[in-house]
């Protein structure tokens, strides 16, 4: 176990470290200017003397991620189920939804501040709006499309909509919704640190563009090496879900 | 106990209209084991999704127990050609599919499935998920949930179809134990003379489609047979009959 663990992640290791190895050489021979591009050691340094504050921006980000997320994931799953089960609403907010994936966040994020002011709310909803979507195509994917044959076993024995939504689409939308989920994680990272850069006191988004416009690109580095830390850590922890829930096609799986 | 009158099935796409069944007129009574054999592709399964209520003939009359069940589902016990075990059910899970559906309540129903697995030859397989089973093991589980589904008609679509040779003759032998101990009503479909010969009490011939009855044959061999039925000179004789008949009627 740990050891096919090690020889997977093995590679993806090796070449992270060789990269920051480049990095650091490049940036010592050149002799590069620290505001245009700062040692990986340089930026370790930083993120360690200063590292309360970057906790508590750390801390901000997450709490609003999650709580997007989480409203996202609410949404999206409640809204495939809707649309799933009443045809005419679908077609009638189908149009809607894909609409509103088109709203360019940068236009929409000063409305909402205006709206709802500068508190958590507004970002919840922006990384909420982000999140929804790819939850709600893939679960009405795996919720639309049973196989056929199964599909018809369970008519032909007598089967009603209720028990063919229950023991058929809904199991059978379960690795979908985990493939929604997988995008969304991302997506809540980056819609976190989106929101927070339209207003906020607080948050890893705060954090980057205060350095960036003093020119303390160590720090714009700090945030980045924080955001990608933890994307990878959240969509890790999905996975893990997804193998502890769907336990059925684990053998089928390469990687 | 089940009739079909003077059934009728065109498929109608785009370009043309393909006519499948052409006044198929057939019987099954209760307790009977009646197998249908037809060249590959004549029409069998449609057949069955007919039975089954799935599809609405173009033409004619299904009944069952005197009742018409013409598009009507839910009446029939079934073990589809290919697979359909669902892949997120345990074996357990999967074989009490049927009773769950019926509306028995989830344990009583796995009770009944674990006093049966043993039997079938998945004992210690409970837990198991359908993609860990051979092809043999995965059609028994799916033959067990249409065995304990409560319809009295079971409906095998070429249950066998799938396995090798060897497999395909112990499944046989194992179908034909179980059937003269429990002597359910089933009707069997299958491209394999011998099959038929060997297990039903009366076998429908059909043409290649559009398929038409081109026989029905009675099998007069005693209960139970074995390997050693195959041998009989009647069977023989029998199976060069049908042989002929089908090769005869090739397009
Ligand atoms: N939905 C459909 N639309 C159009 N044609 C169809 C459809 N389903 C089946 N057919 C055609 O009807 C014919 C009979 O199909 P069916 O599956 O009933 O045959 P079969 O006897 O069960 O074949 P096999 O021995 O291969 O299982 C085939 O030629 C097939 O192409
Ligand atoms: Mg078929």
């Amino acid at each position: 176990m740990t050891n096919k663990l090690l020889r997977r992640s093995g590679p993806p290791l090796l070449a992270v470290v060789l990269l920051l190895v480049i990095w650091e050489l490049y940036v010592k021979v050149y002799q590069v200017q620290a505001w245009l591009l700062p040692a990986p050691t340089a930026i370790i340094r930083e993120a360690l003397s200063n590292w309360p504050r970057v906790q508590m921006h750390t801390l901000a980000t997450l709490e609003i991620a999650l709580l997007g997320f989480f409203l996202g994931t609410a949404v999206g799953l409640v809204l495939a189920i809707v649309l799933h089960s009443l045809a005419p609403l679908r077609q009638a907010l189908y149009p809607l939804l894909i609409l509103s994936q088109n709203i360019p966040i940068i236009a929409l994020a000063p409305l909402l501040v205006v709206w709802f002011g500068f508190g958590v709310l507004p970002k919840v909803l922006i990384i909420a709006l982000m999140c929804f979507f790819p939850i709600l195509i893939a679960a009405l994917q795996g919720l639309d499309y049973p196989d056929g044959a199964m599909l018809d076993y369970m008519r032909m024995i007598g089967a009603k909509p209720a028990q063919i939504f229950l023991k058929l689409e809904l199991p059978n939308s379960l690795p979908h919704v985990f493939s929604g989920l997988k995008v969304a994680a991302t997506y809540s990272m980056m819609g976190a640190v989106i929101s927070e850069w339209l207003g906020a006191q607080q948050g890893l988004g705060v954090y980057m563009r205060l350095a960036a416009s003093s020119f303390r690109t160590d720090r714009v580095f700090v945030s980045i090496f924080v955001i990608v830390a933890l994307s990878l850590l959240f969509f890790a922890s999905i996975v893990y879900l997804e193998r502890n829930l769907i336990r059925w096609n684990s053998r089928r799986e390469g990687n | 106990m089940l009739e079909l009158k003077r059934v009728n099935m065109h498929y109608k796409t785009k370009e043309q209209c393909i006519g499948v069944l052409q006044d198929i007129s057939l019987q099954v009574e209760r307790g009977e084991f009646v197998a249908i054999i037809g060249p590959s592709g004549c029409g069998k399964s449609t057949l069955f999704k007919l039975i089954g209520g799935l599809l609405t003939p173009t033409a004619g009359e299904v009944w069952l127990d005197g009742e018409e069940i013409t598009g009507k589902t839910g009446h029939i016990s079934y073990v589809p050609q290919h697979s359909t075990l669902f892949p997120w059910r345990t074996v357990e899970s999967n074989a009490a599919l049927a009773l769950e559906i019926a509306g028995v309540p989830k344990k009583k129903a796995l009770a009944e499935v674990r006093s049966w697995l043993p039997r079938l030859g998945l004992g210690g397989y409970e837990l198991a998920y359908p993609d860990a089973l051979s092809g043999g093991m995965q059609q028994r589980v799916s033959f067990l949930r249409a065995l304990l589904s409560p319809q009295e008609l079971m409906c095998l679509d070429e249950p066998f179809g799938a396995l090798d040779a060897l497999t395909r003759s112990e499944m046989q032998q194992w179908l034909l134990d179980i059937w003269e101990e429990h002597r359910r009503t089933v009707l069997l479909v299958t491209h394999s003379i011998e099959e038929a010969l060997l297990m039903a009490d009366r076998v429908y011939v059909l043409s290649p489609r559009p398929a038409r009855v081109l026989a029905e044959v009675p099998v007069p061999f005693a209960r139970p047979r074995t390997a050693a039925t195959i041998a009989l000179p009647e069977f023989v004789a029998l199976r060069q009959e049908i042989h002929s008949m089908l090769a005869s009627n090739k397009e």
